[in-house]
């Protein structure tokens, strides 16, 4: 219990600050605008092949725009050594990402709920009846994400060229979420049935998001104190 | 010492390599179905294992770092990943000229390829962080880190051909459960695997000689601008 307060705590402070300043979540829906916009010249945006390509796009655009949240939620710290006061504090190492993983993940989704209804409009896809199991691929997708992302973003996050760094990092290593993800997005969104043999992509989002957390979890002290 | 032993094991992998050609070009035959371009297996299997087994490594003397705290063992990890990276590099490569023979295509995004493409940036991804980063305790620390998360990941490339549906040859070798090479045909096989592994033990040791002494320098550079 005493681990979920006080990540909690670190989440409820990433969030305050976030809403305070809203920096990261105008930028990363900015940024997700113009990749649906960009995508628009790339190919025709009537067409019916739009609906066939439509968990791909929308992943894509998911992982950009979360990789400027991720990318900010270490480097916010830096400013009066604050990461230092952080890691001084009785929170441990691991309730210190966890807090930052919830608050990644809260803002993560908040601009995925947004952006999936624009691309919707933009690239007249009608979203599925099933939604609810739309909601839950982008829950397990984001989790993935979020933990690879915050981790990475805290092994980078003292590094020169950390914006750099930090897509080239976990890019490669969230390929098997963001394939699951989007074979049964693409699934959903072109309206066609999900099988027995789609089960495994979900059966791999979620090996997916455990193996990592349980990594993660382990690996973050050594990575934010030696 | 050190130096006479790469130079035994590179002179022993040359030695070997150049026995071994003889033997595929000139003694084995043409594979029934593939034609000539079947003798780049020889090439490609011994490199994508040997480099499948130097990741791992790799990650165990990373994770020895991790608990012991001893730079020559974070060393031994960044010398074994360079190599291995480039080991891979030769399997992509040879893969791709044979499915340019057989498929007529020079890449397939076939799931098998693509997770082991990923592979290689993953391990690119950690040649570039350890450049990015100067304190030598840090760097192996991060790098140990990155090189367990990336070590998962290939277990995910090696159990993908089972998860997905694939159009990547099946297993030939027996060993795996495959058919099995023709007799004659699998020997230059295994030669071929102790050639490359010798081998890629030289570079290994060359570049562990490499990273001790950069360290060295590193120190007494240090040593020098404090006074």
């Amino acid at each position: 219990m005493n681990f979920l307060r006080q990540s909690l705590a670190v989440a409820a402070k990433d969030l305050r600050s976030e809403i305070r300043s809203k920096e990261t979540v105008n930028a990363s829906l900015s940024f997700a605008l113009v990749i649906l916009l960009l995508f628009s010249f790339a190919f025709d945006p009537s067409s019916e092949q739009v609906r066939e390509i439509a968990g791909g796009l929308l992943w894509l655009v998911f992982a950009f725009a979360g990789t400027l949240i991720l990318n900010r939620s270490f480097a916010r710290e830096l400013v009066n050594d604050c990461l230092d006061a952080l890691i001084a504090s009785p929170a441990t190492g691991a309730q210190l990402f966890f807090g930052k993983c919830i608050a990644n993940y809260v803002l993560m989704v908040a601009v995925e709920c947004v952006c999936l209804p624009i691309f919707a409009v933009f690239y007249n896809v009608r979203l599925p009846q099933k939604i609810a199991v739309l909601f839950l691929v982008m829950l397990l997708g984001s989790w993935g994400i979020t933990v690879i992302g915050t981790l990475f973003s805290a092994m980078t996050v003292n590094l020169r060229l950390r914006e750099l760094m930090l897509p080239t990092l976990i890019y490669p290593m969230l390929i098997p979420a963001l394939m699951g993800a989007i074979h049964l997005s693409g699934m959903l969104i072109a309206g066609e049935p999900l099988g027995p043999d789609d089960q495994i992509w979900f059966k791999l989002l979620v090996a997916f998001d455990l193996i990592f957390t349980m990594l993660a979890l382990a690996l973050v002290e050594t990575v934010l104190v030696g | 010492m050190r130096q006479k032993i790469v130079i035994a094991l590179a002179l022993v992998a040359g030695l070997i390599l150049a026995w071994n050609l003889h033997t595929m070009f000139l003694q084995v035959p043409d594979e029934k179905n593939q034609g000539a371009i079947f003798r780049i297996f020889y090439f490609h299997f011994p490199s994508a294992i040997t480099s499948f087994v130097g990741f791992y490594i790799g990650m165990f003397c990373g994770v020895g770092y991790l608990v012991k705290k001893d730079l020559r063992l974070d060393s031994i990890a960044a010398s074994i990943n360079e190599v291995s990276l480039a080991f891979a590099t030769i399997a992509l490569v040879t893969g791709s000229i044979w499915g340019r023979i057989i498929w007529g295509i020079w890449w397939a995004w076939d799931p098998r390829i693509t997770s082991y493409f990923v592979c290689w940036l993953m391990y690119v991804g950690y040649l570039m962080l350890r450049r990015a980063i100067d304190d030598p305790t840090t760097r192996a620390r991060l790098g140990a880190v990155l090189s367990i998360f990336a070590a998962v990941d290939i277990m995910i490339v090696w159990k993908s051909i089972e998860w997905w549906r694939t159009q990547h040859p099946g297993p030939v070798l027996e060993i795996r459960g495959g058919g099995g090479m023709a007799p004659g045909m699998e020997a230059p096989l295994w030669w071929n695997f102790l050639a490359l592994l010798l081998l890629f033990t030289a570079l290994v040791l060359i570049r562990m000689r490499q990273e001790s002494m950069k360290c060295e320098i590193d120190s007494l550079r240090r040593y020098a601008h404090a006074f």
